[in-house]
């Protein structure tokens, strides 16, 4: 391995090596409970999402096992099942009742209670501050009260299991009127919920925004920024902007469930064959309207914050400054920008005319060009270095190819006319989960192996680290790569039997292996599907296993600055104390001055005065 | 270390801290209302011709709550101008001023709603419609059971349509009376409530989260005028920023009303 | 109490000549509101002519009230990019919406028979 240059930085106080300054000790619920300090905030946002994260996994082994064997009991988890949701999951096997409510909940938590709250505020809680040389949050008990939105809506989400009826059936994007009419109070909670989670939202996105204009130290003008906090920055305008409509239109789906307005429902609306009994008059095109224009920009709010982790790691490994800083930056305010006007490129499919549809097919393809300048600098900036291979930029690498397949794969969508064949098919799955599953989530992989050192004062273990990473590489590519495939052969999404029944449907009429049926080569490919993802699951378990384990007995840091780091959180002591710097540092650089010629370190922390 | 920019603007950006954050929250507040605004446009271009009604508020309540509203916002100003000049008796005096005027606001509002609440469009029998304010209902009336009878103040009509629209001009001529129905004669009644219209739901769901917004805005001042308003003692500048950041948040109020008013009332 | 002030934000609401500012912002405000509720009981010869003209009060009053109660004149750009891109991305959502399902736009499924 590489040399270590031991560094002690300039601000490190004799309290060091205390999470607290010694003379007042908060104890136990003030310091991890009830706490307004940013960086124990953003640790309780991470370990709470990171629970959501794994349950979210779960519910999916469970559908994936429907999937591939409809009808039979779940292994083990089965009778488990039927003891706690009964009927729903009778025999120990998901009825396709249950099997929608699980999809809807995975959606909904994977997206809203998992990657977000990771990516977006538990990243920026504790790294943004200390990036940026600030004390703490502009508004720390705002922060705290953001926290406890957040909890309060997951614990409503998940209340809904257990509910009659269960959890909300009608998909993450709740497309009303179905979402209104499936007789279930499940969907009352996910809209209780999410009001809660946008509320949570919000305030983060209000207090990151003020922080990074107001709270910036002296000399750390906007172009010495770090990238992680360009990123986050463009994110929280996307989180302030778009998820309000998304709150308007849970409560007016919320009037509808209660108080039986018809916001959504059309005249003449007909369920079970039976005229409902609605006024009539609504809009579901409203609906998906208002849920896209958050769902587009949703979809850059989990990747943005990502791209910002990859940058800070890929700068710090390839000993370079990071090619391109500017194009960087302004690609992600154009993608910020843009991303508020090609939200209906979801909806092609919803009688939507061609002048129409022309419009939001150009701005989407518009939209794709600053992801590619982005990917295109991060490549770049790879180009002869020496790489150090450790695992935080391991999984910071694979998070480009990964990126750039979800990234390509979005083109063909974007196009109305070949959306027309792929819309709502598995190639939909696999698109995105290509970008946020090994794309995003690698990118938060990569982050925590990053600054769980600042965190604890202990290095996570490489070896475990380095199983952890080929093992999710290769299973995540097994688990998304054929869904291409099927969803290209026609197999539709949210299917309980995976297309079972649709497919025999076919070919009984029309003979085996038709267009329109599913060959057996393609509905095979969900057993693989299967394991691939059972062992995906296994190969966390070294992750979690390390996470905990190294937080008492990891290899201790040898220096407040263990990846010899020019960035200002890692300037202060480990781990940073309450109020983050002793004395209030001075920028004197831009973020990523490695390898600069004439000194005699290869990195230069941005708060060391010029000679 | 002294927690920068909770009172004197930061030099670059020219803001403390809580002004820069409430104006973001506005922003957020401006694609909530936006969004409502966009389903309104959407449900009435929707609507089927002639179904979208006009005229169904009482256009002088609604007059009234709006010189309420505006009012209130001049002794907000003038609340933190008085701040501003060091005169605390005539904070103390504006910013009551303000309470009041929130809590009449409020009053009113109630009241509309209560006036909607008890107002009826009956389907009759014989394909009819009967539409007024409940006067009362016989003791045994049930319209399951098809027995009693119900009193309106109101008036019949051969068809739905004709209650859409009561701004034009021949509406003004509508002779209401009291009009006794038995239960054996009604197929359907139902109350002015969210249900009854998508310009109800749309109505009552605006105003409702405006009202919120009013009761949030008026307790938040509140405490500043209570026992918020100890700070005033400690610390004044730092009150007087707290006094400006509610007072952005009451104007915002305000100014969505400004937009209600004419939508819901008078278009 | 006393009337010396320490002034060190951007404007100054103190002169009696901004409080008569704000008097007049009043009365405005309640003209505007007057004129609205006359201007809807005359017939303009179409309604598009009469939701115009409310409109466009209110936007007048709304302008007033974002202007001096909330002395959105005097602040700062850093306020005014905020609030303008929230403006914009508004009429986005407003505008694009009712463009893509207004009826023109969509596409009209015909039954051959
Ligand atoms: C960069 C270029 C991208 C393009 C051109 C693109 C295009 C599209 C299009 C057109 C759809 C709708 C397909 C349909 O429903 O028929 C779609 C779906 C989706 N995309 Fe992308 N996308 C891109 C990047 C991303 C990124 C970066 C993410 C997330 C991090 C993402 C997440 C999603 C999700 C979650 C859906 C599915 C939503 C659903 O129906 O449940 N996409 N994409
Ligand atoms: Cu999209």
């Amino acid at each position: 391995m590489e040399k270590m240059v031991h560094t002690f930085p300039p601000y490190r106080g004799h309290e060091a090596r205390h999470g607290q300054p010694e003379h007042h000790d908060p104890g136990f619920w003030r310091t991890w409970i009830f706490s307004p300090d940013h960086k124990v905030i953003g640790i309780q946002y991470g370990l709470t999402s990171l629970c959501f994260m794994l349950f979210g996994f779960f519910l999916m082994l469970l559908m994936r096992w429907q999937i591939s064997k409809p009808g039979v009991p779940i292994p083990v988890f089965g009778p488990l099942l039927e003891k706690v949701l009964g009927q729903a999951a009778a025999n120990g096997a998901l009825s396709p009742d249950l099997y929608n409510s699980f999809g809807a909940m995975h959606g909904t938590i994977m997206v809203f209670l998992a990657v977000v709250p990771l990516a977006f505020v538990a990243f920026s809680n504790f790294v943004l501050p200390l990036q940026i040389g600030a004390p703490d949050m502009a508004f720390p008990r705002l922060n705290m009260a953001s926290y406890q939105a957040f909890v309060i809506g997951g614990v409503i989400m998940l209340t809904s299991f257990f509910i009659p009826g269960g959890a909300a059936q009608a998909g993450w994007t709740s497309y009303s009127p179905l979402a209104t009419m499936i007789p279930t109070d499940g969907q009352i909670f996910w809209l209780a919920g999410m009001v809660f989670i946008i509320t949570s939202g919000l305030l983060s996105a209000v207090n990151f925004i003020a922080t990074v204009i107001q709270l910036r130290a002296p000399g750390m003008t906007w172009m010495r920024l770090p990238f992680f906090v360009w990123a986050q920055f463009v994110t929280s305008f996307l989180i302030l902007l778009a998820f309000p409509p998304l709150e308007a239109a849970a409560v007016m789906q919320l009037m509808d469930k209660v108080a039986h307005t018809s916001f959504f429902l059309p005249t003449g609306l007909a369920v079970g064959g039976q005229l409902a009994n609605v006024s009539g008059g609504g809009s579901p095109l409203l609906w998906q309207h208002l849920f896209w224009f958050l769902g587009h920009p949703e979809v850059y709010v989990l990747i943005l914050p990502a791209m910002g982790i990859v940058c800070e790691i890929i700068a710090n490994n390839t000993r370079k400054p990071i090619w391109g800083y500017k194009s960087l930056v302004y690609s992600a305010l154009a993608i910020g920008f843009l991303s508020f006007l090609v939200w209906a490129h979801h909806m092609y499919l919803t009688g939507m005319g061609t002048k129409v549809a022309v419009f939001f097919q150009t701005t989407t393809m518009i939209i794709s060009i600053p992801s590619v300048i982005i990917l295109t600098c991060f490549f770049i900036s790879l180009w002869g270095s020496s790489i150090r291979f450790n695992t935080p930029m391991l999984f910071a690498l694979a998070f480009l190819p990964m990126f750039g397949i979800g990234g390509l794969t979005g083109l063909p969508l974007g196009f109305n006319i070949s959306d027309v064949h792929l819309h709502d098919t598995y190639y939909i799955i696999a698109h995105f989960h290509y970008v946020v599953a090994p794309g995003t989530i690698f990118a938060l992989f990569a982050g925590i192996y990053y600054w769980f050192p600042k965190m604890t004062g202990r290095m996570m273990n490489e070896f475990w680290g380095r199983v952890h990473f080929w093992g999710s590489l290769i299973f995540m590519n097994v688990i998304f790569m054929p869904m291409f495939a099927q969803g290209m052969a026609g197999m539709l999404r949210r299917m309980a039997d995976g297309g079972a029944n649709y497919s025999a449907a076919v070919n009984s009429r029309a003979g085996a292996d038709v267009i329109g049926g599913l060959s057996n080569n393609i509905m095979a490919l969900h057993t693989w599907i299967l394991w691939g993802a059972c062992v995906l699951g296994l190969v966390q378990i070294p992750f979690i296993i390390n996470l905990f384990w190294s937080i008492k007995h990891g290899k201790k840091v040898d220096s407040d600055n263990p990846w010899d780091a020019t960035t200002l959180e890692w300037q202060t002591a480990t781990p940073p104390p309450h109020t983050n710097f002793p004395v209030t540092p001075r920028v004197y650089r831009g973020p990523y001055e490695y390898s600069v010629p004439g000194h005699d370190r290869d990195f230069t922390p941005q708060n060391e005065p010029p000679k | 270390m002294d927690f920068p920019y909770i009172v004197e603007p930061r030099r670059d950006t020219g803001l403390y801290n809580a002004k820069l954050g409430i104006w973001l929250f506005l922003a957020s507040e401006v694609m909530l209302f936006g969004a409502l605004f966009s389903a309104y446009v959407l449900l009435r271009v929707g609507a089927e011709p002639g179904m979208w009604p006009h005229g169904w508020l009482n256009v002088y309540i609604g007059t009234a709550n709006t010189i309420v509203l505006i009012t209130s916002s001049i002794t907000t100003v003038m609340a933190w101008v008085s701040c501003k000049l060091r005169q605390y008796r005539r904070f103390k005096f504006f910013h009551a001023l303000t309470i009041v005027l929130a809590m009449t606001f409020v009053c009113i509002k109630s009241y509309e709603y209560h006036d909607k609440f008890t107002h009826y469009e009956i389907t009759l029998a014989n394909g009819k419609f009967a539409d007024g304010h409940l006067v009362e209902r016989s003791k045994d009336f049930d319209l399951a059971k098809k027995t009693g009878r119900v009193t309106i103040h109101g008036h019949e009509v051969d068809h739905e349509v004709e209650l859409m629209d009561m701004q034009r001009p021949e509406a003004r001529h509508i002779q209401r009376e009291e009009l006794t129905i038995p239960a054996t004669d009604i197929k359907k009644m139902e109350r002015y409530g969210p249900w009854h219209h998508t310009y109800l739901a749309i109505y009552f769901t605006l105003t409702a989260l405006h009202a919120f917004h009013v009761i949030c805005g008026a307790l938040v001042i509140g405490f500043l005028w209570g026992p918020g308003s100890r700070m005033w003692h400690t610390d004044p500048e730092r009150f007087t920023n707290r006094i400006e950041v509610s007072g952005l948040f009451w104007h915002f109020v305000d100014l969505i009303w400004i937009f209600l008013f004419p939508v819901l009332y008078l278009l | 109490m006393n009337n010396s002030m320490t002034m060190n934000s951007g404007h100054s609401p103190e002169s009696a000549h901004s409080v008569r500012g704000y008097i007049f912002v009043f009365i405005a405000l309640l003209a505007g509101t007057f004129l609205t509720v006359w201007a809807s009981f005359i017939q303009f010869g179409s309604r598009e002519i009469n939701i115009a003209v409310a409109l466009t009060i209110a936007s007048v009053k709304a302008f007033l009230v974002a202007a001096y109660f909330m002395h959105l004149i005097s602040e700062r750009k850093m306020i005014f990019c905020v609030m303008g891109f929230t403006a914009l991305f508004f009429a986005g959502l407003m505008g694009l919406t009712i463009w893509s399902t207004s009826p023109d736009s969509m596409v009209h499924i015909q039954h051959v028979p």
